[in-house]
C-alpha cells in the first residue's frame, strides 16, 4: 500500500501541470470527517509609494494559519535584485516561492546582459507566471525599484493583471491603507513623510484588522541605494512580562560528559612531490 | 469580513465603458479608467487604451489580467509582422491577430475588445471584438458594461463624416453620460486620437465632467452637500 501512494506521488502527470490524482482522497478524507491542513496565509497590509527620490516599500509582520498566528514577526518583504524589492500577500509559500523563482531569473539576466535589472522585467515575469496559473498561484504582490529609467511602483494580482501607480496596497488591509494614502498622499514627499506615511497606513491596517499585526518593516529604494528598515516600528509590544523573570525550579541535569577526539584517517605529507599524470 | 475578502480575492475586472468612433481622417478612442475587484475599485485612474503599433491602439474591457496578456501577444506579433513586412501594420491586420486569439481561447478568456487606428490604406478603422472572438468593422464600436447605457444615446448622436473636434467631444460626452449610471465605470476620460498625423492623448478629469440628471457638485467635503445649491440640469 505504501510502495503504491509513493509511486503516485513521485509520477509526474503527463501533460504537465497539476496532478489532481489525490482528489478524491481528498474527498473521501473530509467526508469521513477529517479536516483538511490549513495553509499558512497572510492576512496582510502590503503598501509602496514613490517619492521625490524613489519608492518606499511597507509591510506587517504577521503570519497566519487560519485563526492562529503562526509567525509574529516573519519578512513579507522580498528581495529580488539589488534595486528591486517585492512586497507579497496572500499564501505565503506562494509569494516566496515566486519572488525566489524571479529573483533567480532576474540574476541569470544580469549575468547575461551585464546590466543592472530593471522593475519591468521583473514585472513581467511574475505577471506570465501568475497568468498561466490562472489565479490558483494566491500571489498578491507589490513590487517596486529603481532603475536606469526612474523610480517604478506597480502592482500584480493573483490573475495575473498589473497596475502601474504612485502609491499601491495589496491584501486584507489595502483598503484601511489606502484611505490613509487618499488623505495624506501628495507629489514630491521627502524620505521622512514618506516613511512616515508608509509606518501610518501600515498601523491603519494593524489597528483595523485582525489578520494583520505585530510590526512594521520598512524598505527605502533611491538610485543606487536601499535602506531595509526590519522592524522600523514595534507598536505591538509585549506590555505583561514578569518583571521577575522565569526561575525553572528543576534545571537540566547533566549525567555524563565525554568527548571523543576525531581519528586522523588522511596523513599529511609535508613537502611531497605534486601529483602527475 | 467575509464577504469583503471574498470580493478582494475576486479577478480583477474592468467593468467598463469603451468607446471607438471614426471621423473624416482618423479615429478617436475613449475609455473610463475605473478597475473593480468585486465592490472595490483597485485602481481609479487605469488606462485601458493600449498601444499595440504606432498607429494602431486597443481598448480593453473585461477581465483585467486576459486583456492585459491578449494585448502583449497582439503586440509582439505585429512587432514581428512589421519586421517582417517592413512597413508599418495595417489596423485590419491588427484586429485579426486580436481576433484569433480571442477565438482560439473564447473558452478561457473574458474580454472584449475594441481595435482602432490609422493606416495609409484604408484611413481610420475601428473593428469591435466582443466576447466569443468575433471580428466586425463599424464606424464606431462601444464596449464594457456601461456600453449598455450608450445604445440608443449613439442612435441619435452619431452622425457621419464628422471633424475631429465633434467625435472627440461626442466620446467624451459618451463616457460621462456612462460613468454616471454604470457604477462600475468611472473615474477620468482618456482620449486617443489617431490620424495621418500621428497619435493625441487627451485626458479629462472626473469632475471636469458635465454633470448630468440630478448629478451634486464633485465636493471637497461632504459635509459641503449639506449646504450645496441643486445644480441647472444640462440643455443638450
Amino acid at each position: 500500500m505504501e510502495f503504491k501512494m509513493a509511486q503516485a506521488a513521485a509520477e509526474v502527470p503527463p501533460k504537465g501541470g497539476f496532478s489532481f490524482d489525490l482528489c478524491r482522497r481528498n474527498e473521501m478524507l473530509s467526508n469521513k470527517g477529517v479536516p483538511p491542513p490549513s495553509f499558512r496565509k497572510t492576512g496582510t497590509t502590503i503598501v509602496g509609494l514613490i517619492f521625490q527620490d524613489g519608492v518606499i516599500l511597507g509591510a506587517d509582520t504577521r503570519a497566519t494559519e487560519g485563526p492562529i498566528v503562526c509567525d509574529k514577526n516573519c519578512e513579507k518583504i522580498h528581495y529580488m535584485a539589488p534595486n528591486i524589492y517585492c512586497c507579497g500577500a496572500g499564501t505565503a509559500a506562494d509569494t516566496k516561492a515566486v519572488t525566489d523563482m524571479v529573483s533567480s531569473q532576474l540574476q541569470l539576466h544580469r549575468y547575461h546582459t551585464g546590466r543592472e535589472s530593471r522593475v519591468v522585467t521583473a514585472l513581467t515575469l511574475l505577471k506570465y507566471h501568475l497568468f498561466n496559473y490562472q489565479g490558483y498561484f494566491q500571489a498578491a504582490l507589490v513590487l517596486g525599484g529603481v532603475d536606469a529609467n526612474g523610480p517604478h511602483l506597480h502592482t500584480i494580482y493573483p490573475h495575473g493583471s498589473t497596475d502601474t501607480l504612485p502609491l499601491a496596497t495589496m491584501g486584507s488591509g489595502s483598503l484601511a491603507a489606502m484611505a490613509v494614502f487618499e488623505s495624506k498622499y501628495h507629489e514630491g514627499l521627502t524620505k521622512a513623510e514618506g516613511i512616515n506615511l508608509v509606518c501610518e497606513a501600515i498601523c491603519s491596517g494593524i489597528f483595523n484588522d485582525l489578520g494583520i499585526g505585530s510590526n512594521v518593516d520598512v524598505c527605502v529604494i533611491t538610485k543606487g541605494h536601499k535602506e531595509y528598515l526590519r522592524n522600523h516600528q514595534l507598536p505591538n509590544p509585549r506590555t505583561y512580562v514578569n518583571s521577575k523573570g522565569f526561575s525553572f525550579p528543576k534545571k537540566t541535569e547533566v549525567l555524563l560528559t565525554r568527548v571523543t577526539p576525531l581519528e586522523e584517517k588522511v596523513e599529511v605529507i609535508e613537502g611531497g612531490d605534486a601529483m602527475e599524470e | 469580513m467575509d464577504l469583503i475578502k471574498a470580493d478582494l480575492n475576486a479577478p480583477h475586472s474592468m467593468g467598463t465603458t469603451i468607446i471607438g468612433v471614426t471621423y473624416n481622417g482618423g479615429v478617436v478612442l475613449g475609455a473610463d479608467s475605473r478597475t473593480s475587484t468585486g465592490v472595490y475599485v483597485a485602481n481609479r485612474a487605469s488606462d485601458k487604451i493600449t498601444q499595440l503599433t504606432d498607429n494602431v491602439y486597443v481598448c480593453r474591457s473585461g477581465s483585467a489580467a486576459d486583456s492585459q496578456i491578449v494585448s502583449d501577444y497582439v503586440r509582439y506579433f505585429l512587432h514581428q509582422h512589421t519586421i517582417q513586412l517592413g512597413q508599418p501594420a495595417t489596423v485590419k491586420v491588427a484586429a485579426n491577430l486580436v481576433r484569433l486569439i480571442a477565438y482560439s481561447n473564447k473558452n478561457m478568456l473574458q474580454t472584449g475588445l475594441i481595435v482602432g487606428g490609422w493606416d495609409k490604406y484604408e484611413g481610420g478603422k475601428i473593428y469591435g471584438i466582443p466576447l466569443g472572438g468575433t471580428i466586425i468593422e463599424q464606424p464606431f464600436a462601444i464596449g464594457g458594461s456601461g456600453s449598455s447605457y450608450l445604445y440608443g444615446f449613439f442612435d441619435q448622436a452619431w452622425k457621419e463624416g464628422m471633424t475631429k473636434d465633434e467625435a472627440e467631444q461626442l466620446v467624451v460626452k459618451a463616457v460621462s453620460l456612462a460613468i454616471a449610471r454604470d457604477g462600475a465605470s468611472g473615474g477620468v476620460v482618456r482620449t486617443v486620437i489617431i490620424n495621418s498625423e500621428g497619435v493625441t492623448r487627451n485626458f479629462y478629469p472626473g469632475d471636469k465632467l458635465p454633470l448630468w440628471h440630478e448629478e451634486l457638485e464633485p465636493q471637497n467635503s461632504l459635509l459641503d452637500i449639506l449646504n450645496s445649491t441643486i445644480p441647472e440640469p444640462m440643455h443638450i
